[in-house]
């Protein structure tokens, strides 16, 4: 039984048609890599998962259920986790407060529910010193560099247990060794059967953690092959057009 | 993970070790206490015999502060929600005239009169905020309508209904009535009297109210403001809700893609705001007997700049309750002690200018030290 299905998904903003009938499965503890150049409609197909927009056409269906995701918490509780391309962190908040924003930790007082800011500041460091960042939960993110932040925004994705980790350039911003902490967690999240669908620019990383890769161009899919049966050289072929489809 | 075996607490050798005292004293509310502390310095010095700080005194800028607490709770957690309400002054108008229209007008009980000015009025906030949400307008321009709006009702309603702009005679139907106390009462009557009988107030020495202390009680209006104070304070600081409402200021997007109902929050407190604003209005109304058309004027400004004072960012996502309460205080000491200090009462508005400009500058310096902003 396939985790995801997409069916022929088709998104169009006005006039521009960002998406057209693209299809996708994704299996169970699967990394899937999507690749494709800028405005190929990765980042459409992710928000599309996400729950951020509902597509102009196409059904999109979770372990054979059809699914309509109107906002991000629906596809959350469907058990699908998104670190956002633009990180989508509140710059105003703690990091501890980013890590637990929409599933804060409580106290009850009686009738009162109180936040639990010692919990949450806690599991909030033990999720990043999973992840060897040196983010500090009581920091402003705005005070963050590139990879703190984006420490948080993957923090996030380690409060549940999600069937599914959307990873929209999760390595665009961070040091060699967080990226190779990322690669090590994705590893780990295929082992523990977990699907991921990583938005990577990166050939290395791509190839490193995924077993399958599926290459946007202009909107519609060109190939969908997995990992062993393909390289590099043709990957990039299929991203700028030298190669038609594979 | 990978094996590389690190100690996960191990010191930053690059961060400054802040101490305890400093980390105390850097907070939004800073800029508001040191004002509160400079304003009354300054009338101790230049005021103190005036009567300003005796019994009567302390009650008369008490309940002008009070009156500013109540509309900056509501105005502080709105901005901090990043969204204004420019319509609270005409709210307060519109509030204080329906009741007076359902009570002394239509002669319905003054308890119901209360209870259906507050639906309305909190439905007119909903539908402030709702208007924003879902056309995406900014609330400066959405509310700036409302705010003419509520005031041409507020005068065309009595001008058809009873051809006057002031509708009075509220206190002669709300005699007996069991919540216009809520409103206009007061509280702890005995204590002041005991206070009085035990010589540490002063009474009245002659007339119909010889040997009456010349304070009789608490008005609920400040009782109504430190109740406000402290459910915005712990809503704001101790709740999930309260999380959000800075989510939802600071940034919108981010906070709907974490899951939380920003619009939700923002539309409820928009309503928060206009229940506010209609509090004052029923403690005013019951406390003059009277609602006039021009009830209100200028609140609006009034609840922002103490707002302002208090720390908050006029952007959103950034402010505290405290802090606006103790910039409503500044507000209403001025105020009140410049006219006890025997001021010309024009410069009012120069003091208050030169105050709002000095703890917007040392806002900003105390909050780019709390947020690292450049």
């Amino acid at each position: 039984m396939s985790l995801l299905e997409l069916d022929n998904i088709t998104k169009s903003f006005g006039a521009i048609h960002a998406l057209s009938k693209v299809s996708l499965t994704i299996q169970p503890g699967e990394a899937v890599g999507l690749m494709g150049d800028n405005g190929a409609g990765k980042s459409t197909l992710m928000k599309i998962i996400a729950g951020n927009f509902m597509p102009s056409s196409g059904e999109i269906r979770i372990e054979n259920k059809p699914v309509a995701f109107h906002k991000p918490i629906d596809a959350r509780n469907a058990g699908i986790e998104i670190v956002y391309q633009d990180l989508a962190l509140c710059d105003n908040l703690t990091a501890g407060a980013n890590v637990f924003l929409g599933r804060e930790l409580k106290r009850k007082f009686g009738p009162i529910s109180m936040l639990d800011y010692p919990a949450m500041y806690k599991r909030a460091g033990e999720l990043f010193a999973e992840l060897k960042s040196e983010t500090r939960p009581r920091d402003l993110v705005r005070q963050m560099s590139g990879g703190q932040r984006q420490a948080v925004a993957i923090a996030r994705t380690r409060l549940s247990d999600p069937k599914l980790v959307l990873m929209d350039e999760p390595t665009a911003a961070i040091s060699v060794r967080q990226v190779a902490e990322v690669l090590a967690l994705i590893k780990r999240l295929k082992e523990t059967g977990h699907a991921v669908v990583l938005v990577s620019h990166r050939m290395p990383d791509v190839f490193d953690v995924c077993d399958r890769v599926a290459v946007l161009r202009r909107g519609t899919k060109v190939a969908d092959k997995p990992i062993k049966e393909t390289s590099p050289e043709e990957v990039t072929g299929l991203i700028i057009g030298a190669i038609e489809a594979a | 993970m990978s094996n590389a075996a690190q100690p996960t607490a191990k010191p930053d050798e690059r961060i400054k070790e802040i101490s305890a005292f400093r980390k105390a004293l850097i907070r939004p509310e800073l800029g508001g206490i040191v004002g509160t502390v400079a304003v009354f310095t300054f009338f101790l010095l230049f005021a103190f015999d005036s009567g300003m700080f005796n019994s009567q005194g302390i009650m008369n800028w008490s309940v002008v502060s009070a009156q500013f607490m109540i509309i900056a709770v509501g105005a502080c957690l709105l901005m901090i929600a990043g969204e204004f309400d420019l319509s609270v002054g005409s709210m307060i108008g519109f509030a204080g005239m329906m009741i007076a229209i359902f009570s002394v007008t239509y002669g319905l009980p003054v308890w119901l009169a209360i209870i259906m000015t507050f639906v309305l009025c909190v439905a007119i906030g909903g539908l402030n905020g709702w208007i924003v949400i879902r056309t995406g307008l900014p609330s400066f321009i959405v509310t700036l309508a409302f705010l003419f709006i509520l005031r041409g009702f507020t005068i065309f309603l009595p001008q058809v209904i009873e051809r006057k702009t002031i509708i009075g005679g509220i206190n002669d139907v709300a005699e007996g009535d069991w919540l216009a106390p809520v409103f206009g009462g007061k509280i702890l009557g005995n204590v002041f009297t005991w206070l009085g009988d035990a010589g540490l107030i002063a009474t009245f020495e002659r007339g119909t109210k010889q040997g009456q202390p010349v304070v009789d009680g608490i008005p609920m209006l400040i009782v109504w403001a430190i109740i406000l104070i402290i459910f915005g304070h712990v809503l704001l600081t101790k709740t999930k809700f309260g999380n959000w409402i800075f989510a939802a200021g600071g940034d919108a997007e981010a906070a709907r893609n974490s899951g939380v109902p920003v619009n939700r929050v923002k539309i409820l407190m928009f309503m928060f705001t206009a229940f506010c604003a209609t509090v004052f209005a029923v403690c005013q109304v019951m406390e003059f007997g009277s609602a006039g058309a021009d009830r209100g004027l200028l609140k609006e400004f009034e609840a922002i700049i103490a707002v302002v004072i208090g720390g908050a960012l006029l952007t959103g996502g950034y402010g505290s309750v405290l802090g606006a309460a103790l910039g409503a205080l500044i507000f209403g000491v001025v105020q009140q002690g410049l006219f006890f200090a025997g001021v010309e009462s024009s410069l009012f508005r120069v003091f208050l200018g030169v105050i709002l400009l000095g703890a917007v500058i040392l806002n900003t310096y105390i909050r780019r030290i709390i947020t690292g902003e450049r």
